[in-house]
């Protein structure tokens, strides 16, 4: 036998007492960690193969089973972490690049943990939301510098197309081939449900979403997938994804073996050929190329859509944001280094970008220096994991924000980080259709809906804590934040003070 | 009148529906303690091949063969649910013969059994159908 | 409309299956119930496990103590009907009482045939074998150890066999045909029953009559002597049809009725082991003495005397029946091509033709044979089901995916 170096990293731990070989567990593992021995009506576990995604912890109707992480330690140090020793041994066991899913786990600051949010006391007093009336509808999209008036005196509506939300949350993008059919369905049912929108990725639209148009950001990106006239039509707002938080600066692959029966349709491509999404757009090379692409779907969707341009938070991202302010654009939308996806290359997800926090403050404050703040509204994703995220966002600056691992873990995602895999044993982010049927979008669209609920009550009794009504209120309101354990600089592009000042 | 409605598309063949049932009916309250060690004889029971599955239990057909046919005046439906009086049963299998959809099975002590809903065991839901973890089984009133 | 007065004849599984019927489309109406026997309706086919000691005279009532009074019948026990009289819309008691109707059924079952042996005058403890007080009498005279002939390898004979085995009996079966239960099983399934019962020394002569008996030996056609102490005779049952024949009414071995349950009289009706009707499976006119077609007949003939417009097509034979633990379930005729499978505890063959399963025989392993029933009772063309699936294993995986979803997803 060849030489194993790498120990599995979880443990599947079996109480006998309780197991009554159901083989549920068995059942339900697309990995096969477990089996049923015949000769002795045993269920045992093979823990390479697990991958900790809870499926078999979550369905033991005896609860006999748990997933500890496995004590076995490698000699580790401060340096060589045991971690490091593994891809090591991974890579020169493979000689390729290390394959991983959802966002960046690695030990860097979480901004929204050292920031603060206020409260009224004594005066101007707090605002309770179920006895008094409490905005959380937002518009999306250019805001008109001036009043305009005819040559009566009546007001003229220069309003360029907005996108409406009850909330200020939407799903990001997630393609019908990342995810599966029903996780696509349950987040287009509960965006319907909810008066939000969800984004379709970049993987065309499939015909039967094409009812949920209004609730649907219909997404444009380098590999032009399944882009047609109607479907840039059907959707309530258009994306020009420029790069995305998980892997900015690269492009994206789906393999040929995913794009089969309706994928291949959707995406318009030949089924069983790789789906490659170049890293940039190829004809897209300065902002002025960029209005081009923006104008081309404006003029294609005869000026009645907001567009969305959608990029990763990276260094220089002010900067960039300021052209595309001034590219036509409606919206911004901006992906932090944490942001989620089906598969990334590992370092390039662990070592690329920068945080969401940090790069709308400044993209903010750019904006707002330049005076062209109101050309555009901003949306920030890449990782928002509650209400109180969604508050701290807006009150840096975002107009609304996009939650997509936080849609996927309400539908059943335990982040085992393993979607590259295409075994998701959640049906979430898989094509084979045994599993892809284990998400029924009747019971996935109410969850989705469940949590929106949940955080929108949140929401209102945070904002009125703070003696705030409404989400336009509290956009870019700083005062209201205060950080801890940031040093001065942080502090300075976050545009907050100090908790105690 | 709500009824037990069976939908494929969403079955994943995990077989819960049969151990929540075979929990039912003891008096445990302990599933471990219920079912270690034991071959479950379930009242619902998964049919599955190539990759399709399905729980079939009783129907509680509006015209119940089973009931019609059976010898004793054991197997009895009242309020749209057929019940068996296992102490009048003497397991002759009339019911077994006539029964369309194969839902009534033998058991260990010579008496037929059959899902009744879990009126003689639980309130409310029938456990198959809390025990479901994707929906394919839903207890629910239809209009008909 | 004016209340309709009912009349039933009968007290079994027919008469019950009109009571209720009658009493969904009519809450009003008179329901009069007369009967033969003196008993709270009773199912007839227990009597073996009675004797058996699996049930008991409580147990074995076919409904519940107050099922007259919640029907608001009438109930007349004890008491024979003499004749019809159609032209008066009234019948005859034997108290000379007169009994009039609005619609009339008649559910008078069946009774023992006694063939005509030489000397059967002289065996003083012979007994039939398909009412309570039959079993009551043949209980009360019956003793360990002693010697009993069956005559007769039947159901009724080898359900008997097995009640009276709990008093360590030795039974002796003889049957004219050379197998047992040859009206239900083909030739290898009542071989391999027959080496059941014997198992459960029940000993066999097949293919033999009684030349004659005396007073405690029959004496076989091949000169075999046969002591016992009891004789039960089970050689098949006659249905009672004279009330509607002296009238003039159509019968043949049973009253013949239609679809409908109607006899040739107006407003008289038959259901049960009396009639003969079409038999699903085969087409042709038969006898079907068996509780389930009992019911069901009963209750078409009430929901049509009650008003109501209601067809029973779908009589077919079939018989569940358990014999010293081992269960036979069996249904429909036997032609055709066969699908065979067997081991040593468990048979099944299926019989089939022009695309329609013909009929079936299960032994040991019983399970969702009602599947099979139902083919042969809906008539299900073969080709619209995996058939070569449903052979090895009965369930709704063999049909499609539509028929699937309608009858578990849709409306039972």
């Amino acid at each position: 036998m060849a030489i194993e170096y790498i120990y599995p990293d979880y443990e599947i731990v079996r109480d006998y007492n309780r197991c009554i070989t159901c083989r549920v567990c068995e059942r339900q593992c697309a990995n096969e960690a477990h089996e049923y021995l015949s000769d002795v009506n045993k269920m045992t576990a093979d823990n390479a193969k697990c991958v900790n995604c809870h499926r078999c912890v979550s369905l033991c109707p005896t609860r006999a089973l748990k997933i500890v992480k496995s004590d076995h330690t490698f000699k580790e140090n401060a340096n060589w972490s045991g971690k490091s020793i593994k891809e090591i041994y991974k890579q020169a066991g493979s000689g390729g690049v290390l394959l991983s899913s959802m966002g960046n786990p690695e030990n860097y600051p979480v901004y929204f943990d050292k920031i603060l949010l206020n409260a009224s006391q004594v005066t101007n007093p707090s605002i309770d939301p179920l006895r008094e009336p409490m905005e959380t509808r937002v518009y999306l999209g250019a805001k008109p510098g001036r009043i305009e008036r005819d040559e009566n005196g009546r007001l003229k509506n220069n309003l360029k197309p907005h996108i409406k939300l009850s909330m200020p949350v939407m799903f990001s993008a997630m393609s019908y081939g990342s995810i599966s059919y029903n996780a696509h369905e349950s987040l287009a049912r509960a965006a319907a449900e909810l008066g939000i929108l969800y984004n379709t990725g970049e993987g065309g639209l499939h015909e039967d979403f094409y009812k949920y148009g209004k609730h649907t950001i219909v997404q444009v990106a380098s590999g032009r997938f399944g882009v047609h006239k109607t479907y840039l039509n059907s959707g309530a707002a258009i994306e020009i994804k420029m790069g995305q938080g998980a892997k900015p600066g690269i492009g994206g692959h789906l393999p040929g073996t995913k794009i089969v029966g309706d994928i291949s349709k959707t995406r318009m491509i030949p089924e069983g050929s790789d789906a490659i999404s170049p890293a940039p757009h190829h004809d897209i090379y300065s902002i002025e190329d960029l209005r081009q692409l923006v104008y081309s779907l404006k003029e294609a969707t005869a000026y009645t859509k907001p567009v969305i341009v959608k990029i990763a938070a990276v260094h220089n991202v002010a900067a960039i944001a300021s052209g595309i302010a001034r590219s036509g654009a409606d919206i911004i939308a901006i992906d932090g280094f944490r942001g989620g996806t089906g598969a990334a290359p590992t370092r390039i997800r662990d070592h690329v970008g920068i945080p969401i926090e940090l790069a709308l403050a400044s993209v903010d404050k750019r904006l707002r220096d330049e005076g062209i703040r109101n050309n555009v509204s901003i949306v920030v994703g890449g990782s928002i994991r509650s209400s109180a995220d969604v508050v701290k966002a807006v009150a840096l600056g975002a107009d609304a924000v996009y939650i997509g691992t936080a849609a996927l873990i309400a539908l059943g995602c335990h982040l085992c980080r393993s979607c590259h895999t295409g075994k998701c044993n959640w049906g979430i982010a898989t094509q084979r259709e045994d599993l892809v049927k284990r998400l029924n979008p009747n019971i996935g669209y109410k969850r989705l809906v469940n949590l929106m609920n949940a955080w929108k009550h949140e929401i209102k009794e945070m904002i009125g804590g703070m003696g705030i009504n409404s989400i336009e209120a509290l956009k870019g309101n700083r005062l209201m934040l205060r950080g801890v354990g940031l040093n001065e600089k942080e502090l300075e592009i976050l545009g907050i003070k100090h908790a105690g000042e | 009148m709500k009824r037990v409605y069976v939908n494929e598309k969403w079955c994943l063949g995990c077989h819960l529906c049969e151990y929540y049932c075979a929990f039912a009916s003891t008096n445990e309250k302990d599933m471990a303690r219920a079912l270690k060690d034991i071959r479950i004889k379930p009242r619902i029971r998964i049919e599955e091949k190539d990759g399709i599955s399905f729980a079939v239990s009783c129907r509680h057909c509006d015209e119940p063969l089973c009931v019609k046919g059976c010898i004793t005046g054991a197997l009895t439906k009242k309020d749209g649910v057929i019940t068996i009086n296992r102490d009048k049963c003497i397991g002759c299998y009339t019911c077994i013969l006539s029964c369309p959809y194969g839902a009534v099975s033998p058991s260990d002590d010579g008496a037929v059994q059959k899902c009744e809903l879990c009126i003689k065991t639980a309130r409310g839901t029938p456990k198959c159908v809390e025990g479901c973890p994707n929906g394919a089984i839903v207890f629910e009133e239809r209009g008909e | 409309m004016n209340s309709l007065k009912y009349v039933i004849i009968g007290n079994s599984a027919a008469a019950v299956g009109a009571v209720e019927a009658i009493r969904k489309n009519d809450r009003s109406g008179r329901i009069v119930i007369i009967s033969n026997e003196s008993h709270h309706t009773y199912s007839r086919p227990l009597i073996s496990y009675l004797l058996l000691g699996k049930t008991d005279e409580n147990r074995m009532k076919y409904r519940e103590d107050s099922f007259y009074s919640d029907n608001k019948c009438e109930f007349l026990p004890g008491i024979t009907v003499q004749k019809i009289e159609p032209g008066e819309k009234r019948i005859m008691l034997d108290d000379g009482r007169y009994e009039s109707y609005d619609k009339l059924l008649i559910a008078t079952g069946s009774s023992p045939f006694i063939p005509p042996v030489k000397g059967l005058e002289k065996v003083k403890r012979k007994f039939t074998f398909t009412t309570l007080d039959d079993a009551r009498k043949l209980d009360s005279v019956l003793k360990e150890g002693q010697n009993v002939l069956i005559l007769g390898a039947g159901l009724i004979g080898l359900k008997c066999a097995e009640g009276i085995s709990r008093k360590n009996v030795r039974t002796v079966c003889v049957d004219l045909s050379q197998r047992v239960l040859s009206s239900i099983l083909d030739e290898d399934a009542s071989d391999m029953i027959k080496k059941h019962l014997e198992k459960s020394n029940i000993r066999f002569y097949l293919g033999h009559q009684v030349a004659e008996f005396n007073e405690n030996h029959a004496v076989l056609d091949d000169n075999t002597e046969i002591p016992f102490d009891i004789l039960v005779i089970a050689v098949g049952v006659r249905p009672n049809i004279s009330l509607l024949k002296d009238i003039g009414g159509k019968t043949n071995r049973g009253i013949i009725i239609d679809e409908r349950c109607r006899t040739s009289i107006p407003d008289i009706y038959a259901a049960g082991d009396c009639c003969e009707c079409r038999d699903a499976s085969s087409g042709e006119m038969k006898v079907m003495a068996l509780l389930p077609n009992a019911y069901m007949q009963g209750e078409c003939a009430g929901m049509n005397m009650s008003g109501a417009d209601c067809v029973f097509d779908k009589a077919i034979p079939m018989n569940a029946i358990g014999l010293f633990g081992k269960h036979i379930i069996t249904a429909g005729v036997y032609t055709g091509d066969v699908y065979h499978e067997a081991d040593g505890e468990n048979y099944k063959k299926l019989f089939y033709s022009n695309n329609r399963l013909n009929g079936f025989i299960l032994i040991g392993n019983i399970e969702k044979a009602g599947i099979y029933t139902s083919l042969i009772r809906e008539g299900t063309p073969l080709d619209t089901i995996d058939f070569e699936l449903i052979c090895r294993m009965p369930g709704l995986m063999a049909f499609s995916k539509e028929e699937r979803a309608s009858r578990l997803n849709g409306i039972a």
